[in-house]
């Protein structure tokens, strides 16, 4: 048992730190009009540099590396201020899946562009009727000559308001069972007929999207995978999605220790409270337990394995805890804890903010439920749930009707 | 990084499982269960001996095997799963790792070379009563190399031929015989023996110069782990164990095992189990590495691995229904395990104060 990189690690690890401060320095002393705009340029730089996709072939623009060498660079990159997310759904996830069944000319086109950072993308799957179970999409697509007209719509699309194209589920055949039923596309969120709304959170942010669908034509040549064939392809999207390696950030253990410091409790310092302090040991008990997690599905990369089914229970367990550390901070200033206003609240509101996104978080990339239901059935191999829809035809089913 | 057992300490940890499914199965751990007179099962003792596990961290100068404390980890891990009915953790983590950590060489030299063969028994005595050992509990002392006090509970104290005592002024060496006597004590897991012990002016030497509590805690701290990965072993079992019946048990014409409270409840104890493990890693490392975080490290693993059993043995219980709660059930074992594993080196409460007061210190630093 220990931490240290291999040899070849450890050089990588060096190489890429110092490429990171060099380039971080200069990206910085650059000017950008905005975050965006700096979020594109330093990707550009990365990309350049071979950092954008680092297990991509080499001939699609990544390094052709290995998924350690993926995780060490992410690791020495979230140490530099240039954690820009407008990429990571449409890298890790669509662009992928375009590679995967778009044609050799599709493919030319977009990945450089997508890997560059100069054109962004959105996966447009869940729908009103469709969160948990993704497959019960209602938005259709008949056949005209050599297009295909969509209409319905999607909901919770992460960025589709900054991006430019995207990949979409829909249905083009009620009349057989709902996963058999199913094409996926690729499309111009530009395209006449498509409306984005944003979803006001009850956060009060807005980071995801409502996307309505009238008489929009997509061309046969922008389908990926057969037709009737896209739960197939949407396997693939879901497949790619990114290794949880990453850390944790935001509301934790210390940010609730220099809170405990600082604030009164009714006979001294809130640290010195003895019911505080088991609750403290729990949640520094679990924010370890994930750390040391992602160690260990560092070595199963590391030794070129499939890391295990450890590594799926990570959102499960920070979800949660961000709630009850949240509110235990919010609870810990009495009558005070109400206030949310940055310029009164602890830490600038930081728990009263956690408080209100975690459900959130709870809900998005699988609900807590849905998670229990992976783990029961694909790490334990307890039986799938039974389902009553599995051989209707879609349209028979209350959500298709 | 390399968070994980080696290749050949998975393959120690194998033939350890092999070993023990073929000689520690439920039956010998109700033998003992069943018989008020039995402390432990000699034959399994015998073996694990035989096997050279006594010694698998003492160093090869010494009689044992010199390979580590990793080693030491997998084999606890499996000692935990098989429930094993044997002074094993009181000879190897508390009073082996007491001479190895405080002993002088010839206090070494004497003891550990018996340990590792399997001729003397351990039993390490600190709790005088209710609540946590503190300075204040503690009565015993020692006067011109005698020691006199009262001890309970003492796990294995009716079968130890070699006692470290807490003393007010330090850990002390005290043998089988001489102003020392032995009551058994009524427990909630019978298949561990837990006696008082009372000493009454009996030879005793002391085992390094540390104040006692101190010393207490740094014995603690390295059992702590070895403990860990004996409740995660249990823990593992029991999801185990739960998971198998949830597939025999027919209910409302189907196996409990597709209804979704079944299936959820036992992804809470995977989750809880999987963190017990990480957790109980980085206490093996720091074991065996002597690192300075081994405290925060022990307590993180005890808290996390304690919590796990707990659940996972109860719950199992309950995924069996009725029949989890009659005497012929094994579900019983671990969950009499879980309690006293949480205990014997002091209760979770007791460490989560411990695991805080280090991140206190660790921040203030």
């Amino acid at each position: 048992m220990d931490f240290n990189d291999s040899p070849e690690e450890a050089e990588y690890r060096a190489t890429a730190r110092a490429w990171l401060e060099k380039n971080t320095a200069e990206h910085k002393a650059e000017a950008h009009a905005d975050d965006m705009a700096a979020g594109k340029a330093w990707q550009r730089r990365k990309a350049e540099a071979g950092y954008a996709q680092i297990t991509w072939p080499k001939e699609w623009g990544g390094a052709g590396g290995t998924p350690i060498q993926s995780v060490i660079f992410g690791q020495e990159e979230a140490k530099f201020p240039v954690n820009y997310g407008y990429f990571t759904i449409g890298l890790g996830m669509c662009v992928p899946t375009v590679m995967a069944f778009a044609d050799d000319e599709t493919k030319k086109r977009f990945v450089g562009p997508a890997l560059r950072g100069e054109e962004i993308w959105s996966q447009l799957f869940s729908e009103p009727a469709g969160g948990s179970d993704v497959a019960a999409i209602r938005t259709k697509a008949v056949r005209n000559g050599d297009d295909w007209v969509i209409n319905g719509q999607k909901v919770w699309t992460s960025g589709a308001h900054y991006s430019d194209y995207g990949i979409v589920l829909v249905r083009t055949n009620p009349d057989v069972p709902k996963h058999k039923g199913l094409t996926m596309f690729w499309l111009d969120l530009k395209s006449p007929g498509v409306e984005i709304r944003p979803i006001h959170q009850m956060s009060g942010g807005s980071n995801f999207n409502e996307v309505y669908f009238t008489d929009v034509r997509i061309p046969d040549a922008q389908r990926l995978g057969a037709v009737d064939d896209g739960w197939k392809v949407a396997l693939v999207t879901l497949m790619n999605e990114r290794l949880a390696v990453g850390g944790s950030r935001g509301v934790g253990p210390e940010e609730i220790l220099s809170l405990a410091r600082d604030m009164d409790a009714a006979d001294g310092p809130l640290l010195k409270d003895s019911a505080f302090r088991q609750r403290l040991a729990d949640w520094y008990v679990q924010s370890q337990g994930l750390s040391n997690t992602r160690m260990r599905t560092m070595t199963a990369l590391s030794r070129g394995q499939t890391p295990g089914p450890e590594s799926s229970i990570g959102k499960i367990i920070a979800a949660n805890q961000m709630q009850e550390l949240g509110n235990a901070a919010v609870e810990a200033g009495d009558q005070y804890g109400i206030i949310a206003d940055p310029k009164l609240a602890a830490l600038k509101g930081l728990f009263q903010g956690a408080v209100m996104n975690a459900p959130g978080l709870r809900i998005a990339g699988g609900t807590d439920e849905i998670l229990k239901n992976i783990i029961a059935e694909r790490v334990l191999g307890m039986p799938g749930e039974i389902r009553t829809d599995k051989d209707a035809a879609f349209k028979d089913l209350a959500t298709g009707r | 990084m390399n968070f994980d057992y080696s290749d050949d300490q998975k393959m120690l940890k194998d033939e350890a499982r092999k070993f023990l499914a073929a000689k520690c199965d439920a039956k010998v751990v109700r033998s003992v269960l069943d018989n008020a007179d039995r402390a432990y099962d000699e034959g399994l003792w015998k073996g694990v001996a035989e096997q050279g596990w006594l010694g698998v961290a003492i160093p090869e100068e010494f009689g044992g095997l010199g390979l580590g404390h990793v080693e030491l980890c997998g084999l606890a891990e499996e000692l935990g799963r098989a429930c094993a009915p044997i002074p094993f953790a009181s000879t190897v983590y508390f009073v082996a790792e007491a001479l190895m950590k405080f002993g002088s060489a010839e206090q070494k030299a004497k003891w550990l070379p018996k340990i590792a063969a399997g001729e003397v028994i351990g039993a390490f005595a600190t709790s005088e009563g209710k609540g946590p050992v503190t300075a204040r509990s503690i009565g015993t002392s020692v006067s011109a190399g005698k020691l006199s006090g009262e001890k309970i509970p003492v796990t294995d104290g009716d079968v130890a031929d070699l006692i470290v005592v807490l003393a007010k002024d330090g850990l002390y060496l005290v043998e089988k015989g001489e102003g020392v006597s032995a009551e058994v004590l009524e427990t909630l897991d019978p298949t561990r023996s837990v006696a008082k012990l009372t000493f009454s002016n009996a030879p005793a030497a002391k085992l390094g110069s540390e104040d006692g509590i101190a010393a207490m805690q740094a014995v603690f701290d390295r059992a702590a782990v070895l403990l860990a990965f004996e409740q995660v072993g249990g823990a593992d079992k029991s999801l185990e164990m739960a998971k198998a019946y949830a597939f025999e048990r027919q209910a409302f014409g189907r196996a409990i095992a597709g209804y979704q409270a079944i299936k959820h409840k036992l992804a809470d104890m995977y989750v809880k189990n999987e963190i017990a493990r990480s957790n109980a890693y980085y206490g093996a490392w720091a074991l065996n590495t002597d690192a300075g975080e081994l405290p925060l490290a022990a307590a993180t693993a005890r808290v996390a691995a304690s919590e796990a059993f707990w659940f996972a043995s109860k719950e199992n219980i309950q995924t069996h229904g009725g029949i989890g709660f009659t005497w012929e059930a094994d579900p019983q074992l671990y969950y009499r395990r879980s309690r006293q594993l949480s205990l014997v080196a002091g209760a979770p409460a007791t460490w989560r104060e411990r695991l805080v007061s280090q991140l206190e210190m660790k921040n203030a630093a």
